[in-house]
């Protein structure tokens, strides 16, 4: 949850077809956690997971962008119309 | 002019840059964050309305003098933010910046790259909500975010006390404060931690402001379990006394201490040592960070001491490297940082005492356990590989059959509990068991980047 306001330029991005608000600033990963508990689905199971170290090293927050690149949330800023799959399989069905 | 490379950007890094350039040299430093100050003096992302003196405390002064000092350095060295080290070969660091590929060739390198949390597995410790201790303050001071709305600081460490405080600064309610670590063995720790005695009483000081608070704080006690099933509701432990008891939580701050990253400089040449008070392998350094030919470590990712014997340390290094490329160096200032630096470094041997490594829960974790999160490898299934007939007593026969330690993280976050649970399986002392071999890519690269390489 947010505890610190952020006054900066708002922008929307799209996660999972769904449209939510970010500020300039936001990690993608922040955003992400703001609108949501699972940030993905682990590859070997399925298990729900939503980062863990925060800080770049646990690499358990990559999700995929519009155009199937992938990158990892935390150290990735949101930037205006964004497009982001939390399910890599979707990402590629929308290329 | 010799080409003197600085990997990271905290206060080893800053500080090793401004010796170098006040020697005339025009260092690259290589950040792989986009701001300078590491994880500890991080810059909030802009536009954020953050007290630092709230989130900083009484570091808040050391906070404002790196990034001026920062401030006065950037346009005198070549500064690389936002780049990835990801690969050193033949004293040339492969990198990747917006995608992009690229090689800086060095004739010396210092290593400034920094810690992260260390972590114990324990039941149910991948779900969303559990987060490390490190980034619970990281969230908070780059994005001004809280990793939950009620929550328990879990683990040992006195940084749990300090980002519990934080939190409640912050608005956050703190269910608990978790330590495994008896307050019996905490106080015959005191003598070694008496050595740094402002540090000390900032310790007592978060421990009275919790306490007024009206948060717990409960010492000695076992984790069990994370409670939940697609996301945290509870930590279920057993206090100091035998108590079972379930705290009601949405998330956990876990963690016990720093580890040095130190896969660089593995991949540079580093040499390690089986060190018994962390129980790690860490990498051999003389008193001033030389680590091999023409590599030198500083900071924290050479030893934890904190923010003070990163910066002494990082000044150390720049004034070795100097030295050993021909320009004599002021002897009395480098006996001064010695004497700092092993005077900070020896007070987190005490902290290492005080706040421990809960070796003695590795024997109770369940076979269904994960170990490592990346790969979804069970603790049952290290265990079972090392007892099979003939099974392997070494972690990096286990992590070829079994796969823990060879996901995305690269063992950064399984390591130091497979090294226990090997050891624990076949007996062996943990020293015996070795420890994970680093390989590059050390963080991952789109495959085009790794390919763009060959000639």
């Amino acid at each position: 949850m947010r505890a610190i306001p952020r006054h900066g330029v708002p922008l929307r991005i799209t996660i999972d077809g769904h449209a939510v608000e970010a500020v300039e600033g936001d990690s993608l990963l922040a955003v992400l956690l703001l609108n949501g508990r699972a940030v993905r689905h682990l590859e070997f199971g399925g298990a729900p997971r939503a980062g863990f170290c925060l800080m770049g090293a646990c690499q358990d927050c990559w999700v995929s962008l519009g155009d199937g690149e992938r990158v990892r949330a935390c150290t990735t800023l949101a930037v205006s119309d964004m497009i982001v799959w939390t399910d890599h399989q979707k990402a590629g069905a929308n290329d | 002019m010799t080409n003197v490379v600085i990997v990271g950007g905290g206060p080893a890094g800053v500080r090793a840059a401004s010796i170098l350039v006040e020697a005339g040299l025009k260092p690259i430093l290589v950040n792989e964050a986009r701001q300078v100050g590491g994880q500890g003096y991080r810059m909030p992302a802009k536009s954020l309305a953050l007290d630092l003196k709230v989130l900083m405390g009484s570091e808040a002064g050391k906070y404002r003098r790196l990034h001026s000092l920062f401030a006065s350095l950037e346009k005198r060295i070549d500064y690389r933010p936002a780049t990835l080290v990801w690969g050193v070969h033949d004293k040339v660091l492969h990198t990747l910046c917006d995608g992009v590929a690229g090689t800086i060739p060095y004739d010396a390198l210092i290593l400034t790259t920094g810690a992260t949390d260390r972590i114990m597995p324990l039941p149910n410790w991948t779900l969303p909500g559990v987060f490390t201790l490190g980034g619970a303050q990281v969230i908070l001071k780059d994005q001004g975010c809280l990793i939950g709305s009620r929550i328990v600081f879990l683990g040992s460490s006195p940084l749990l006390l300090l980002a519990a405080l934080q939190y409640h600064k912050s608005g956050a309610s703190i269910a608990a404060v978790v330590d495994t670590t008896p307050f019996s063995a905490k106080r015959a720790a005191m003598r070694d931690l008496a050595a740094s005695s402002r540090t000390l009483a900032r310790g007592i000081m978060y421990r009275a402001a919790l306490h007024w608070a009206g948060i717990p704080i409960i010492d000695g006690a076992t984790p069990l379990a994370i409670d939940g099933k697609d996301y945290v509701e509870g930590v279920r432990i057993r206090d100091g006394r035998g108590r079972e008891r379930l705290i009601p939580c949405d998330a956990v701050a876990y963690g016990y201490g720093l580890k040095p990253e130190t896969q660089l400089a593995e991949l540079a040449g580093a040499r390690f040592r089986f060190d018994p008070t962390f129980r790690l392998w860490l990498p051999e350094t003389d008193a001033d960070g030389r680590a091999g030919a023409d590599l030198y470590l500083a900071g924290d990712s050479a030893a934890i001491g904190g923010a003070d014997a990163a910066e002494a340390s990082g000044a150390l290094a720049a004034h070795a490297l100097l030295a050993d490329f021909g320009r004599p160096q002021p002897e009395t200032e480098l006996v001064r940082l010695r004497r700092q630096v092993g005077r900070l470094r020896r007070f987190q041997k005490g902290l290492a005492r005080a706040f421990a490594w809960p070796v003695e829960q590795v024997a109770a974790l369940t076979d269904e356990t994960i170990a490592c999160r990346c790969e979804a490898v069970t603790v049952g299934e290290i265990r079972g590989a090392v007892r099979a007939p003939l099974g392997p007593r070494e972690v990096n026969r286990v992590k070829a059959i079994t796969r823990c330690g060879m996901g995305r993280c690269q063992g950064r976050f399984c390591g130091p509990a497979l090294q226990e649970i090997v050891a624990g399986a076949c007996g062996a002392p943990i020293a015996e068991v070795g420890r994970l071999r680093t390989q590059a890519p050390v963080k991952p690269i789109p495959l085009h980047a790794a390919a763009e390489l060959e000639p």
